[in-house]
């Protein structure tokens, strides 16, 4: 009796003294070793150094959107800090669910003192946006399955004679559209202002349309490294850090087409509508999480590129593995000789039409 | 018999009329079960018949347009769509006084984006103006008309007008519309273009394959249920431990074992290449197709079948099959006669759970559909999660479950509902 009391209060003096000292912070972000990188680069560091906070972590990222949405019209937003990719990024600052960020005042300047807004130059696709990473979505091929001649385009995915077997591409519009028009003979340049009229629609699902018998769709990012690895298909598109994943840590027999990869970011939003205290926490956060040094060490533990210019220099070993991880940047100069860069106000405009465009193409 | 009628109504001990007093005896009783009840009827009225209220309301709901450019919308009343001119100065300035209070309070890119699922552009439009019209004065900068189009030709397009126009009222019929594959245009109402249309695929789809995957069910489980309710009580527990296991794991587990076992590097072409019956370059396609949804769903929702025709099943005595067949009855006579109509109860119960579990998946069909063996509600949960088109969702929602209330009604009148058992 003695001892189960004496436990109790114990157990309630700990409750009550480590509610005072730590302050919850929510932090939304994707999970698995995307999550894990941004706690070792990111969390530990900044609860070591602000002990009373004590960060919560959210693996809902995949429907922040949705949910971020939905807490707003309740009035009861829990996150305060939320990691999304930047065309979600967007959507949630036209909804105005997003706060506005001021780079130059509110995020840490370059060691050197170059301005914020200067080291992450154009990433800073949307006013509410603060850029973490840059990656890519490009594609991983079975090196047993394609003979003495290993694709080095990204259009042997169209050429079914050269490399027979089936593809996987992702279930949505975006990137696939424009890799048809690329291998269809349309410039760089051109793509979008081709894949903007009706006749350029046509053309790039006339294209797709030659493989359309050959691929598998995929929505989720696991998927095509499971495929590869199953050998189901020959080739197909994903996430750079999971062929990675695949290739270094699992030692699969796959290799890694970086041509025409696709540039995307990712990076941190602050939800609208946060108390004033709650506001200034997560701005804290996000000033220490997003500085030059940090980003850098983020690339420690996962392939993707860090956002700010400064940081690329200090990119140094894989923590684990112990091999250099600037060769596995998809910003690396010998792996971003011909790359493709997303272009977000387009897609913010096209992406409903042209979704439904897809999907009522899939299903013919 | 007579004094009665002699002297009006029956009276009760107290002097009040029998039936009155009777009346309020039973009312008191009623709202007296009402009242043990009301703590369950609350909570299943506001988490559950609220909400769901609320999110099919927005189907029709279209507040937007007008609380954000609400003079807008007053002075394009006057503005004529035929006439194939762009509206007048006097919308372009109420344009300009609303967009100004608009992006004071971050509402334009809002609309923005709404007026998106209408018509390609007028996102970017709105985001676009809303940062130039920031830095505009109201009183001095006039004349608008001409600085809205030299800001971006788009305002001098009537079509874009007219959109506004038709979605300028509080209500809309735009998104029922368009979850039919028609279109609100400025011509009324229109199919939509052919390479758009996929609606009425989706929704025919979700329903024939929902209706085999509920016929699949019958067939497998039907047997399943007649051996747990007639072996002895050690075999049939051993066995329902069998069928209770699967459900009992996780949907995901179940689902990705499918795809180990279905996939063309899988362990059933393994295994039928190793027997010589496929040849190794031609091996079965059974997943990311509608097939592979099928097996996996009705592997998934088999429980569901199972467990009701197990229930119904052991009440009824094995001595009407043994009397039958007494009577001379073969085996199927006995069976078709006089076993099978007592368990349609269990098979009504368990189809009506099958089915409308399965027209509301969306996980397994994601996972292992690829094309052709996707559902409806893969798409609701696209506009609900990430197009953020909650309108649209709201709609193919609503016409979902109208169409499950109306195949319950129909099952009503025809098999009735009474006839349904779940023990």
């Amino acid at each position: 009796m003695k001892v189960t009391q004496t436990l109790m209060t114990a157990s309630v003096v700990a409750l009550v003294a480590g509610g005072a000292l730590a302050e919850d912070m929510t932090i939304v972000s994707w999970g698995g070793a995307y999550s894990s990188s941004q706690q070792n680069a990111y969390h530990d560091p900044y609860m070591a150094a602000n002990p009373d906070v004590n960060i919560i972590n959210d693996e809902s990222s995949a429907e922040a959107v949705a949910k971020l949405r939905a807490m707003n019209e309740a009035g009861n937003v829990t996150w305060d800090v939320v990691d999304v990719v930047a065309a979600d990024a967007m959507r949630l600052c036209d909804e105005g669910l997003a706060m506005e960020i001021d780079a130059d005042t509110q995020l840490a300047p370059a060691p050197d003192g170059t301005l914020a807004s200067e080291d992450f130059g154009e990433l800073l696709v949307s006013e509410c946006f603060i850029p973490q990473i840059v990656y890519s979505t490009t594609f991983g091929y079975r090196t047993d399955m394609v003979g003495d001649t290993p694709p080095t385009s990204v259009c042997a995915i169209f050429d079914t004679d050269a490399y027979p077997g089936r593809r996987s591409l992702e279930k949505r519009p975006i990137n696939n559209m424009e890799w048809a028009l690329l291998c269809d003979g349309v410039a760089k340049a051109d793509v979008y202002d081709v894949l903007e009229t009706e006749e350029g629609q046509a053309q790039a699902f006339a294209k797709l349309d030659t493989i359309k018998e050959d691929v598998i769709w995929w929505s989720a990012g696991a998927d095509t490294p499971q495929l590869l690895a199953d050998g189901e298909v020959v080739m197909g598109s994903t996430y750079n850090g999971r062929l990675f994943a695949l290739i270094e840590e699992q030692k699969q027999p796959v290799g890694m087409l970086w041509d025409a990869q696709v540039f995307d970011l990712d990076g941190w939003i602050i939800p609208a509508g946060l108390s004033d205290e709650r506001k200034a926490r997560a701005l804290d956060y996000i000033y220490f999480a997003t500085d030059t040094q940090r980003l850098a060490d983020q690339a420690k533990y996962i392939s993707y590129g860090p956002a700010r210019a400064s940081s690329a220099p200090l990119v140094g070993m894989h923590a684990e593995l112990g091999i250099d991880m600037a060769p596995h940047m998809p910003t690396d100069p010998e792996n971003a000789k011909n790359t493709f860069l997303y272009n977000y106000e387009w897609w913010a405009d096209y992406r409903d039409d042209l979704d439904a465009k897809f999907q009522a193409w899939l299903s013919q | 018999m007579s004094d009665a009628t002699d002297t009006g109504p029956v009276l009760a001990a107290d002097g009040t009329p029998l039936k009155r007093s009777l009346n309020r005896a039973l009312r008191r009783e009623k709202l007296r079960a009402l009242m043990l009840i009301a703590p369950l009827l609350l909570f299943v009225l506001v988490t559950f018949i609220a909400p769901i209220a609320d999110m099919l309301f927005r189907s029709v709901e279209n507040n937007i347009v007008e609380d954000t450019l609400p003079r807008t919308v007053v002075a394009l009343e006057s503005w004529d769509r035929m006439t194939g001119e762009p509206p007048d100065e006097a919308v372009f300035a109420a344009l300009a006084e609303d967009l100004v209070i608009a992006v004071e309070t971050k509402t334009h890119t809002r609309l923005g984006s709404r007026l998106n699922y209408e018509m390609t552009g007028i996102s970017s439009l709105f985001r676009k103006s809303g940062r130039s019209v920031k830095r505009w004065d109201l009183a001095t900068d006039g004349p608008f008309r001409e600085k809205f189009i030299e800001l971006d030709e788009d305002w001098a397009d009537v079509g874009m007008w007219a959109m506004i126009q038709i979605y300028s009222s509080r209500y809309t019929s735009g998104y029922f519309l368009n979850s039919v594959d028609l279109q609100l245009s400025p011509d009324g109402i229109a199919a939509r273009e052919e390479d758009q249309r996929i609606y009425i695929t989706l929704f025919k789809r979700t329903i024939f394959m929902s209706l085999t995957i509920m016929f699949s069910c019958v067939l497998l489980g039907y047997p399943i249920a007649w051996l747990l309710a007639n072996l002895s009580a050690k075999a049939s527990n051993m066995l329902l431990i069998l069928v209770l296991l699967p459900f009992w794991t996780s949907l995901l587990v179940r689902t990705s074992a499918w795809k180990v076992l279905l996939q063309q590097q899988g362990v059933i072409n393994d295994v039928l290449v190793w027997v010589g019956l496929v040849d190794d370059g031609n091996r079965l396609i059974m997943i990311n197709n509608q097939f592979g949804t099928i097996v996996a769903m009705t592997h998934i929702l088999l429980p569901f079948m199972i467990l009701p025709l197990y229930s119904v099943m052991q009440t009824i005595p094995p001595t009407y099959l043994r009397a039958a067949k007494s009577l001379g009855a073969t085996n199927w006579t006995a069976f078709w006669r006089v076993y099978f109509p007592q368990s349609v109860p269990g098979i009504g119960a368990g189809c009506i759970l099958v089915f409308i579990l399965s027209i509301g998946y969306y996980i397994t069909p994601e996972l292992v559909g690829g094309t052709k063996g996707v559902f409806i509600s893969n798409r609701i949960a696209y506009h609900i999660s990430s197009s953020l088109n909650w309108g649209l969702g709201a709609a193919l929602g609503t016409i979902l479950l109208a169409a499950v209330l109306l195949l319950y009604w129909a099952y009503d009148k025809i098999v009735g509902i009474d006839n349904v058992k779940l023990g």
